[in-house]
């Protein structure tokens, strides 16, 4: 008979004060669906170019598709979504080559279901992942997913790492392959590095610009607080090109070699 | 080789904010205003209006910007000024509340009658951004890295004129936007 007081004074108090690692069973069963998706274990990432006010970024542990999302699934999103289909999408929202690569606006035609999908703009593939519960990666997360080798989270420091990235950049863009034909990265992601270009939720944070390329001094007319001081490591050569690329789209843009993948934040499930 | 891959994805001709005959309000974005009222981001749709982004704690661009705004208001005719609407917009929604733009608007004597300071919710501000071609990433201590840009829209909402930094003289090209609108 006091056992069965104890456990149940033992549950009560549980269910008023949950332990940090009940709390987060909790989390994680309530959180929605992350099928297809690969946990991150949270940590600092250093950005490109260092900030006086921003030198390190701490990032949340998080959720990122262990593909690029494909044809076939940003098919079903259009099939739902008759505004965000070829030839009714607002033109702030898509330009003229939004998913020209397709048969029709409801059909995939010559493009290869499981290929990464491309030709889409931030705005349909934000909307994308709004639908699924979920967001565009932020350029943090995306990069510090992207910087893990095989089997290490520090890639740079992998032989034949940044050998195998500057062989990608330098193939020319011939027929996708489908995704996940990759060998996973240290955290099980596919792809991040070797078959498109993809969107990050803050592609409009890089103040990378005309004015502060060459180095000069921000105008702080211009810009509310400091502008880039440095480069972090001059060795990551293709952080550079990323960064350099991001820095020249505009939100309704598309091309043939951009894509995206969805992330979620872990502890709320929420969207941001 | 390579150069073939790099002209794939370099852009031709980037647009850097919305095309000429897409309404910015296509965004239905549900704004609040400094006295806490919803104001949807077509709320002054019928007039012209100049559109910007800020952030209410911001130490040098945002007081400029404010100041240039409202001297670029007393270079109009007085009809065309009686015509034309101000939207501020809060890149900062965590810390400017409704009592926090209220309070920038009564130090900088802003007529409220033709101007709104208002906040959207972080998603919102991304999007809004994203359109009119701002570009910014909060930092750690609370502040903003952003550029600064003005943006005239006519009476539906089309991008009609656009400028970028501050600490130039007036321009006489968004001037004669917001005259020839007022006109429409």
């Amino acid at each position: 008979m006091s056992t069965l007081f104890g456990v149940m004074s033992l549950a009560i108090l549980l269910a008023q004060h949950p332990p940090a690692w009940l709390r987060h069973l909790v989390d994680e069963a309530r959180s929605p669906r992350t099928e297809g998706m690969v946990g991150i274990p949270g940590g600092d990432w250093r950005p490109l170019f260092e900030v006086p006010e921003q030198r390190v970024v701490t990032i949340e542990p998080f959720h990122l598709d262990r593909d690029p999302v494909t044809n076939a699934e940003f098919l079903r999103f259009v099939r739902y979504f008759a505004n965000y289909r070829r030839g009714q999408i607002s033109e702030l929202f898509a330009d003229a080559g939004y998913l020209s690569h397709w048969g029709g606006p409801t059909l995939l035609g010559p493009a290869g279901p499981q290929l990464p999908v491309v030709n889409v703009s931030w705005f349909a593939a934000r909307t994308y992942c709004s639908v699924r519960d979920a967001r565009l990666p932020t350029e943090a997360e995306w990069e510090y997913a992207a910087a893990a080798g095989e089997t290490r989270p520090d890639g740079v420091n992998e032989p034949g790492f940044s050998e195998k990235l500057l062989a990608w950049y330098a193939r020319p863009v011939a027929d996708l392959p489908a995704v996940g034909q990759s060998r996973p990265n240290y955290y099980g992601v596919r792809d991040l590095n070797a078959l498109v270009w993809e969107w990050v939720l803050d592609f409009n944070g890089s103040l990378l610009t005309d004015d502060t390329r060459d180095s000069k001094p921000t105008d702080t007319q211009a810009f509310c607080g400091a502008g880039a001081l440095g480069a972090r490591d001059s060795r990551d050569y293709a952080a550079f090109m990323r960064a350099a690329f991001r820095s020249s789209l505009a939100a309704s843009y598309t091309a043939r070699s951009l894509g995206f993948r969805c992330a979620k934040s872990r502890k709320k499930g929420g969207s941001e | 080789m390579r150069r073939e891959h790099l002209t794939a994805v370099s852009v031709p001709s980037p647009t850097l904010s919305a095309p000429p005959s897409a309404s910015v309000y296509d965004l239905n974005l549900a704004l609040v205003d400094q006295d806490g009222r919803a104001f949807g981001l077509d709320g002054y749709r019928g007039h012209p209006i100049v559109i910007s982004m800020f952030y209410a704690s911001c130490p040098y661009a945002c007081p400029t910007l404010i100041s240039e705004l409202q001297h670029f208001e007393g270079e109009l005719p007085v009809a065309v000024r009686e015509s034309l609407r101000v939207l501020l917009v809060s890149i900062d929604p965590k810390r400017d509340t409704p009592e926090k733009l209220k309070q920038l608007s009564r130090e900088r004597h802003i007529d409220e009658a033709r101007w709104r300071l208002t906040r959207a919710s972080e998603d919102e501000v991304r999007q809004l951004a994203a359109v009119l071609g701002v570009k910014y990433k909060p930092l750690d201590g609370g502040g903003f890295n952003h550029t600064s840009v003005l943006a005239v829209l006519d009476q539906r909402g089309r991008l009609r004129a656009r400028r970028e930094g501050l600490g130039k003289p007036i321009d006489r090209q968004l001037l004669d936007t917001v005259s020839l609108l007022a006109r429409e």
